[in-house]
């Protein structure tokens, strides 16, 4: 069997993945990047937005607080407040690196980085380039890996001498001796080969879940590994219950149902109407935002213009909050003819200025829908986007429980808290990117040259080609599908006890089924094989999601049960905490205290916007703290 | 609105293959790819076929359809008529893994012999200051999304598999042209484009241009300008003059 050496295994070449190889690459170690799909082509290209930085090169009040504040509410106030520090102050330094690496992203009159409108922030905070943020991202990191190699080649006369891409090669287990990591297991798609790595370290930068779903934004290759290795590991997953549902995803043709459609559509101006021509998000601004939006159209209107005097308009509230007012929209008969609403920007902008702004979103409709969208407007609906839960990582390092094993972007949690604003993402892949690289690089130096064995291998071995060995099982394609269609139906956007519980009985018993799935065709690039080992993963992911949904009585940012359709503050101090058995069996859930905001971190908020999320206890405590700073 | 549709898909592994014929329900509104992921889920589940985004934004789906490369996710069904049999094959120039799927690592080496981007020694990450009419040249190229129909397509390489280790096709000469006209490069790219990476070999039939998903003017705005800056360097006298003079 092949096998290999390396100081740190980074799983996903996404945004994440990247920046972490590029930082392990950068401290000396011998570093190994393994992706499931091309270099270059994860799912990070499809972020179209921005990523958010306070650089404040549009408005100068924009500062790392005021992010920091934004993220906060925008998860509300469930986020590991430490991450979210760490992330607004350090956004900024990740974005100009970039720069320095060969990115090229829209300015300023003056010459600086320019920054767009988004959903939740306060002020124009996007670094962007059109509606293609995220290719230019995944681009300069790839080009800065093949820098690096470049250096390399001139030092050691071998390009992949302390960094080395695996492309097309899927993880299938991590490999422990006693607690800590020792390395991973994976097959070759190519070929359907396999290989084990040896490596005292593992940065998972795997991104989300969204294949669990019939509708959504994600690629193929967003099953979960991540989440499952993890959890198969050993390590935690918190806040599985969170799932963003973002608001603006194509409804029409029914193959292209799910494709994102950017927030900047909005940011740059873009109202949603119902099926009466009403600007529908005058009606759902939620109380603990009601003195940040404007209650009139021609205030909103004005906003575009002259921030300093105005309050944003409505469309631009967190994600989760316009996604469930389409949803009402369409439950009340108030939708477009195929089950969506209306977004419009072509009566907001002048067409030439639409192509320049949101250059793919034009293309895409116009190819895809043959929608032109500088004279029509877009049908659109709520699509499975970002899941905010993930593993429970140290938010300095980006360690999880397990040692050696480090996790960073979408496939972490706690930063995002309950509901993640648009174009924090991709801040935040380069920020705790670069600290799980890091982090990997100071345990392994930690380890002073000891290297923990390989174990178990034989077992991932047999687990792996069970479903070609298998005869007369069942299509692996068709447990997927039921598993889809039960997640997007019954733990989807709005949730009920009863049908949450309904799911995790599906559940179980598709776990049942994904065990006798059948992939016929031999091992070389056979996507029914590959789809058989991933319904491992996305079925314990989805047990985790359904199990949190369950027991968190209360609707917050991407969880709304039916049933306690109110926000509750006793519950904003607990997590819920996601482990499972080696062999992936039974999932346990159980809750845990989130840890009270430092001092000068809650001060930077008003005592009467907190009281909306604290409990009465909490806000002793903030006053307290407030005396203190005084 | 749904039909039986006629596809004749390339399969085959190891050199060796075949069209096989099948006939798969086509529903309104769908692409090649959709239908491609019908026959995986229904009659063939170890068709081989490399794909991501299904949205035209990250360039896994190249194919030829009809002869013609494309991406299978922006290629609509409703291109062609019901009773129009589809032929669907491999990029011609690349080898051949399995079925769809071929073996593109040719684009990888290339990206690699481009020397990278190369600012100056003394501009700090966040001291860049460009105007946007200066970073609009390179971020057009910068659009593209690596579905390598372009090299594909051209024919330097399509027909003359001897032309693969002195040419770096389309796409990696317009990396060059792009770092070439950002703002901040200092390298010099101009004989190296011409004596390493093979741009006289490009006799502007504008072919890549033609299957470019993104609509990049490869050949206006990338080859011909990069062809002028070389020859301007190699014909100014100026140029000649001061190579004779300080040569060293």
């Amino acid at each position: 069997m092949e096998r290999h050496e390396y100081d740190v295994v980074v799983i996903g070449a996404g945004g994440a993945g990247l920046r972490a190889a590029i930082e392990a690459r950068q401290q000396g170690k011998r570093t190994a990047i393994v992706c499931k799909s091309l270099f270059g082509k994860a799912h990070t290209v499809m972020a179209e937005g921005g990523a958010a930085a306070a650089m404040g090169n549009v408005n100068s009040d924009d500062n790392w607080m005021v992010h920091f504040r934004d993220t906060m509410r925008g998860g509300k106030f469930l986020n590991n407040w430490r991450m979210a520090e760490l992330h607004a102050k350090e956004a900024p330094d990740r974005v100009w690196e970039l720069e320095a690496w060969g990115a090229l992203f829209d300015r300023t009159k003056d010459g600086k980085i320019s920054q767009r409108n988004f959903g939740g922030h306060e002020y124009p905070r996007l670094a962007h380039v059109g509606d293609r943020t995220g290719l230019e991202m995944i681009r300069t990191l790839q080009q800065r890996v093949v820098a690096l190699q470049q250096e390399d080649f001139e030092v050691h006369g071998d390009y992949e001498a302390y960094i080395k891409v695996f492309a097309e090669c899927t993880v299938t287990r991590l490999l422990k001796d006693g607690d800590a990591i020792s390395g991973a297991f994976a097959y070759w798609r190519e070929t359907g080969k396999f290989i084990v790595f040896d490596a005292p370290a593992v940065v998972l930068a795997t991104g989300g879940i969204g294949k669990s779903f019939v509708v959504t934004s994600n690629s193929w290759e967003y099953t979960g590994d991540g989440h499952a290795l993890a959890l198969l590991a050993g390590a935690q997953l918190i806040n599985m219950e969170f799932i963003q549902f973002h608001p603006t995803g194509m409804v029409w043709p029914p193959s292209v149902r799910g494709i994102l459609v950017t927030e900047s559509v909005r940011g740059d101006g873009g109202v949603l109407r119902n099926s009466e021509g009403r600007r529908f998000m005058f009606d759902y601004i939620p109380d603990v935002f009601k003195d940040k939006y404007a209650t009139t159209e021609e205030e909103g209107d004005r906003w575009y213009t002259d921030q300093a005097n105005n309050r944003r308009p409505p469309e631009l509230l967190p994600r989760d909050e316009v996604a469930r007012a389409i949803n009402s929209e369409v439950k009340a008969g108030r939708g477009s003819p195929q089950g969506g609403v209306f977004l419009d920007v072509s009566s907001r902008l002048p067409a030439a200025e639409i192509i320049k702004r949101l250059p793919s979103m034009h293309h895409q409709f116009k190819e895809l829908a043959d929608v032109d969208i500088t004279a029509e407007p877009m049908q659109v609906g709520p699509t499975c986007h970002y899941v905010m839960g993930g593993v429970e990582v140290d938010a300095d390092t980006a360690a999880a429980s397990v040692p050696g094993l480090f996790a960073a972007g979408e496939v972490s949690g706690g930063m995002h808290g309950s509901n993640r604003l648009g174009g924090n993402s991709l801040s935040d892949l380069l920020v705790f990117g670069r600290r799980a690289g890091a982090g990997a690089a100071a345990y392994v130096d930690s380890l002073g040259g000891r290297r923990p064995q390989v174990t178990g291998v034989e077992e991932a071995h047999a687990e792996a080609v069970a479903p070609l060995e298998r005869q007369g099982g069942e299509n692996p394609y068709e447990v997927h599908h039921e598993l889809q269609r039960t997640m997007n139906d019954l733990v989807g956007i709005i949730r009920k006890e009863n049908e949450v519980a309904e799911a995790l009985q599906v559940v179980e018993k598709l776990k049942e089924r994904a065990t006798n799935t059948t992939a016929p065709g031999g091992k070389i690039y056979n996507p029914g094989w590959h789809l058989a080992i991933d319904l491992r993963n996305m079925l314990l992911v989805s047990e985790c999601v359904a199990k949190a949904a369950l027991l968190r009585q209360e609707s917050r940012g991407g969880h709304t049960r039916d049933d306690y359709p109110a926000m509750e503050p006793e519950w904003r101090r607990r997590l819920l905490v996601c482990s499972a058995k080696p062999d992936g069996s039974e999932v346990q859930v159980v809750e845990k205290t989130q840890v009270s905001m430092r001092a000068d971190l809650i001060t930077l908020f008003d005592r009467a916007e907190l009281s909306k999320y604290l409990t009465e206890e909490e806000l002793a405590e903030y006053d307290a703290a407030a005396k203190e700073l005084s | 609105m749904s039909y039986k549709g006629k596809f004749r898909v390339w399969r085959g592994e190891g050199g060796e293959g075949r069209l096989e014929d099948f006939t798969v329900e086509v529903n309104e509104g769908e692409v090649v790819l959709d239908v491609i992921h019908r026959l995986q889920a229904t009659q063939a589940p170890d068709l081989a076929v490399r794909w991501n985004c299904k949205a035209g934004k990250c360039g896994s789906c190249s194919m030829e359809i009809n002869g013609k490369p494309r991406l299978g996710c922006m290629t609509r069904m409703s291109t062609f008529t019901e009773d129009e049999t589809i032929t669907v094959t491999p990029m011609r120039t690349f080898p051949v893994i399995k079925d769809l799927v071929t073996d593109v690592s040719f684009n990888y080496q290339k990206a690699r012999e481009v020397p990278s981007f190369t600012p100056p020694k003394d501009v700090k990450p966040g001291e860049y200051r460009m105007q946007q009419i200066d970073v609009e040249r390179s971020q057009e190229f910068r659009k593209c999304i690596e579905c390598f129909m372009c090299n594909n397509v051209c024919h330097v390489i399509r027909d003359h598999e001897e032309n693969k280790t002195h040419f770096a096709g389309p796409r990696f000469l317009m990396r060059i042209a792009e770092l070439d006209m950002h703002p901040y490069d200092v390298a010099d790219r101009k004989d190296s484009a011409q004596e390493e990476h093979g741009l006289g070999y490009c006799n502007i039939t504008k072919c890549c241009t033609e299957v470019c998903p993104e609509h990049i003017k490869i050949t206006d705005n990338a080859l011909i300008p990069m062809k002028e800056r070389v020859v301007d360097r190699k014909y100014d006298p100026l140029v000649w003059l001061g190579n004779k003079i300080f040569r060293r």
